[in-house]
């Protein structure tokens, strides 16, 4: 940035004499700090898979990331601003990107490049694919594409760097940084006999008393309403003992006659599913 | 300078039934013919398996062991099965040897003490399969972590995220509803867990296992030298974010002072269920996943992949193999590629050397000018998805149009050939020069590199490397070459090879490729243009073809080394729509296995230098 435009930054109603254009800029405190700091967004030098490879032809010559003040990829996370989670998040990686996360100063922004960041991607089924990273950390911008080309990364940048524009001082849910006192760090998952997120601690508490009742467990309590014939069991632990509990508690909605507030909530969903059929179906017409 | 044994001899056919039988000779009562239709080779029983193994590698001379697999034969048999393919240095085909056991009690005898490449595959068939491998020095888990729950490759595990055994999945095609995976969780996540999860016991023991794998119970102790200097050892982990592993790999590794003693490669933090998804698709799903193994170098991963499919149906009725020019476009294609490849494999080898991003500069430039070749083609630019059985998925364009093309803020539309023609015969050659001139002689590095991380031949060998890690320790082994494919008998090409086998001379072997590779572009252009307007796919195109029962086993010279593809088709007499087994024997996997010894007695920052000689994608390494 070395031609300063200061037009780019006048903000404010204030009238500037003619003879001062261009010399002098009145603008507010939040679009200054935004504008120099969007331009100065430092990724994390982290690779996790075939997206990163684009992540790396972006930064060379031909596409040149460098025009976007974003050249300085720092390898350690103290220093970064920016994690571009460039690939496949396996559960085994999870934790360090977790941990990685949790070292980066705030703010600090999260890209889920490609399919597989943003939503597990072809590998979405593979037992040891986590199914986007949005499970575990908050993303900023999502990038489409297997891999996002080039030109779709630094769109997406781009996009990072509106967001950033607006996020104003002035707002604390915009900046919650400038809070009181550190933000609470993402509690780092724990590789049990699979992975293991803190925050879900109560439903897997639940599932295992479900279990050791010898109750279904598993298996999420809606009705099936979509996958009716063919596709049988969806869940791995089906066994027998499930198939006698499905007897005892067999329509979820019994299930949940005794909490209100869960069949309102069922209903709601039911509701919901039916419109969306009506209208699969309509389309399909 | 290369071992007589090392010389080329090519074995025949009829030397492969003799092998077979002086193994059935020898071992009368342990030794039998593997009988089932389509399937090849002997079955040895386990108890003999070693003694097998050693007449196999030391009186029949095969001794490059080149995969170890293992298949769940769940309802067809009821039992486990290691697979093994050895072949001879020297070239020719595989002698296929396999050892069965129970599925419950599933214990093999290793083989690591006969061939130590077996080691990493041994552990995965442990980590996947759960068989136990009774002398193995390190069995541990490999690309899971220690603590996982089962063994996932095994036909009775299922998946979170489970819906059906086989894809098209019933809900999706012909019916058409899709349903967030997540939504039939409880816990909205791709887990499950174990039916008597014990929650008030939950410790993380991954790590513990790693650590305490290096013998040292402290992280940190005190060591007076022979010479009276007082220095440390330290358990020093590097890895898996780290700028310098060319993804997430990670090393463990015990320095004394400043010196590796020991080196423990962790992976599997890229593992994401190639082979488990790849049995659950349908044959012709997988050619798209093949793209993503060696991210690098897509093509070649596609070449494989069908080349083992196409054996499997050549065997079956109605087969055409590809024809002539889908031949010469998969040549062309796995070629630019091999360049592809190799410059940024040279590139980021000088960045792990310090000379940080400029040389991968130049060496990437040339590489989006393939790149836009590519996606003009297949229309992508890394993920091609471009081979078929039998043939192509589309023949080149009459034209590249690319926004790429900008020259003078002009959109310019070239003409295939003529940019091909300029590609191959001026702009990389010149680019190969360029990097030839600037690098081979320059201090960082020649200082850096001649010498370290040395690999004798007979050790790349036992240790079953491949591609130009193997050939730069004088073994001249080259698929393309020992066990030719395709159209490759007919090109005139050398097989690129150096003596000293260190860094530099895997470097060197890497430019001598290229050039082979441009000498190979140089004879496919001709043919490209003779055969302009045949066909490229022979018959008719099948979404969903039926693939004859039996096993295959395909294998290509990938740039980073031998990429086999082990299928089997295991259905009724008219065949299968899905693989039952479906491995990769991924290069950049069974080359990290010397990786420790490479690295013993050197600096901890040549490790870096090492591994990147070696050139892994983690990718294919943990699939």
């Amino acid at each position: 940035m070395t031609d300063l435009d200061l037009r780019e930054l006048q903000g404010t109603e204030f009238p500037v004499p003619a003879d001062l254009q261009g010399n002098v800029a009145i603008t507010s405190l939040s679009k200054i700090y935004n504008w120099s700091r969007k331009n100065s967004v430092w990724p994390m030098l982290f690779g996790l898979a075939c997206c990163a490879i684009e992540m790396i032809a972006t930064a060379a010559s031909r596409y040149d990331l460098s025009r976007f003040g974003m050249e300085v990829m720092r390898a350690s996370p103290r220093q970064a601003d920016l994690m571009i989670v460039s690939g496949t998040v396996t559960k085994k990686m999870v934790v360090p990107i977790v941990r990685l996360y949790n070292q980066m100063p705030e703010p600090k922004y999260v890209l889920a490049m490609g399919a597989c960041a943003s939503g597990g991607g072809p590998f979405k089924e593979g037992y040891n694919v986590v199914s986007g990273i949005d499970k575990y950390l908050p993303v900023d911008v999502y990038a489409p594409g297997c891999p996002p080309t080039p030109q779709a990364l630094l769109f997406a940048l781009i996009a990072l760097h509106r967001k950033i524009d607006g996020q104003s001082l002035a707002n604390m849910d915009d900046v919650p940084w400038y809070g009181v006192g550190p933000s609470d760090p993402t509690p780092i998952p724990i590789l049990g006999p699979d992975i293991i997120d803190p925050r879900q601690m109560d439903i897997i508490r639940r599932q295992a008393e479900l279990a050791a009742a010898g109750l279904p467990y598993g298996k999420r309590e809606v009705p099936d309403l979509v996958l009716t014939a063919g596709a049988a069991s969806t869940s791995a632990p089906r066994t027998a003992a499930e198939k006698a509990a499905d007897k005892v508690a067999s329509a979820p909605a019994a299930a949940a006659a005794d909490d209100p507030e869960k069949a309102a909530r069922l209903a709601k969903r039911e509701a919901a599913l039916a419109r969306k059929r009506a209208r699969q179906q309509q389309q399909s017409e | 300078m290369t071992d007589q044994s090392l010389v080329p001899e090519r074995l025949e056919k009829a030397d492969l039934d003799t092998a077979y039988k002086v193994l059935k000779e020898k071992y009368p009562d342990a030794v039998r013919d593997d009988t089932r239709t389509g399937y090849s080779g002997v079955i040895v029983d386990k108890n003999r398996l070693v003694d097998v193994a050693k007449t196999i590698r030391d009186e029949l001379g095969f001794n490059y062991l080149s995969h170890a697999t293992a298949v769940d034969y769940l309802g067809l048999g009821d039992h486990l099965e290691m697979v093994y393919y050895a072949y001879r240095i020297s070239g020719g085909p595989g002698l296929v040897f396999k050892t069965q056991t129970d599925r419950e009690k599933a214990e093999v005898p290793s083989l690591v003490s006969i061939w130590p490449g077996a080691d990493f595959q041994e552990r995965e068939a442990y980590d996947l399969y759960g068989i136990r491998f009774s002398g193995h020095p390190n069995l541990k888990r490999i690309l899971l972590w220690e603590g996982f729950n089962g063994h996932p490759m095994r036909k009775d595990w299922k998946e979170p995220y489970y819906e059906q055994e086989h894809k098209p999945f019933d809900s999706r095609w012909p019916k058409g509803y899709v349903r967030r995976a997540e939504e039939l969780n409880p816990y909205g996540k791709n887990v499950q867990y174990p039916a008597d999860i014990d929650l008030s016991r939950l410790n993380d023991i991954s790590e513990e296992s790693i650590y305490s794998g290096m013998g040292l119970g402290v992280d940190i102790q005190e060591l007076t030298t022979s010479d009276g200097i007082r220095t440390d050892r330290l358990v020093v982990n590097l890895g898996p974010h780290h700028p310098s592993t060319h993804g997430v790999f990670r090393m463990v590794v015990t320095l004394n002072g400043e010196t590796v003693e020991t080196l423990e490669p962790v992976m599997g933090y890229l593992h994401r269920n190639h082979e488990q998804i790849g049995e659950r698709n349908a044959w012709i799903h997988n050619i798209p996943f093949t793209d993503r193994l060696d991210y690098i170098s897509g093509m070649g991963n596609n070449h494989g992949y069908v080349l083992a499919v196409e054996n499997l149906l050549a065997t079956g009725a109605r087969y055409q193999p590809p024809t002539y020019r889908a031949e010469v476009i998969r040549v062309l294609m796995v070629e630019l590629n091999r360049i592809v490849n190799h410059l940024w494999a040279i590139g980021f080898l000088l960045n792990d050397l310090g000379a940080f991003f400029t040389p991968s500069l130049y060496a990437i430039a040339e590489r989006e000018k393939i790149l836009d070749f590519f996606e003009a083609t297949s229309g992508a630019r890394m993920m091609f998805n471009y081979m078929r059985f039998g043939g192509l998925a589309k023949d080149l364009p009459e034209y590249i149009r690319s926004t790429a093309n900008l020259v003078n803020d002009q959109i310019r539309d070239f003409n295939t050939m003529e940019y091909l023609t300029d590609l191959i015969n001026e702009r990389l050659p010149r680019a190969i020069d360029e990097l030839d001139t600037y690098l081979t002689e320059s201090e960082v590095m020649t200082s850096r590199t001649i010498g370290v991380g040395y690999l004798p031949p007979e050790m790349a060998i036992a240790y079953s490397c491949s591609g130009p890690l193997l050939r730069a320790s004088g073994v001249p082994y080259d698929v393309r070459r020992a066990d030719p494919y395709s159209i490759y008998p007919e090109l005139d090409f050398d097989v690129a090879v150096r003596y000293n086998g260190d860094i530099y001379d895997r470097y060197l072997v890497r430019i001598d490729e290229m050039r082979e590779s441009i000498r190979i572009l140089k004879q496919i252009l001709p043919r490209l243009e003779r055969t302009k307007g045949e066909p490229i796919f022979a018959g008719n195109k099948a979404y969903m073809p039926r693939v004859p029962v039996g096993e295959s086993y395909g294998r290509v010279e990938n740039p980073k080394g031998e990429l086999g593809f082990y299928v089997v088709s295991a259905g009724d007499e008219k065949g299968t729509q899905n693989p039952w087994r479906y491995h990769v024997r991924a290069p950049s996997f069974i080359n990290l296995t010397p990786l420790g010894q490479m690295c013993q007695g050197h600096k901890v920052a040549d490790i870096v230098a090492v591994l990147g000689s070696i050139d892994i994608v983690l990718g294919e390494t943990d699939r």
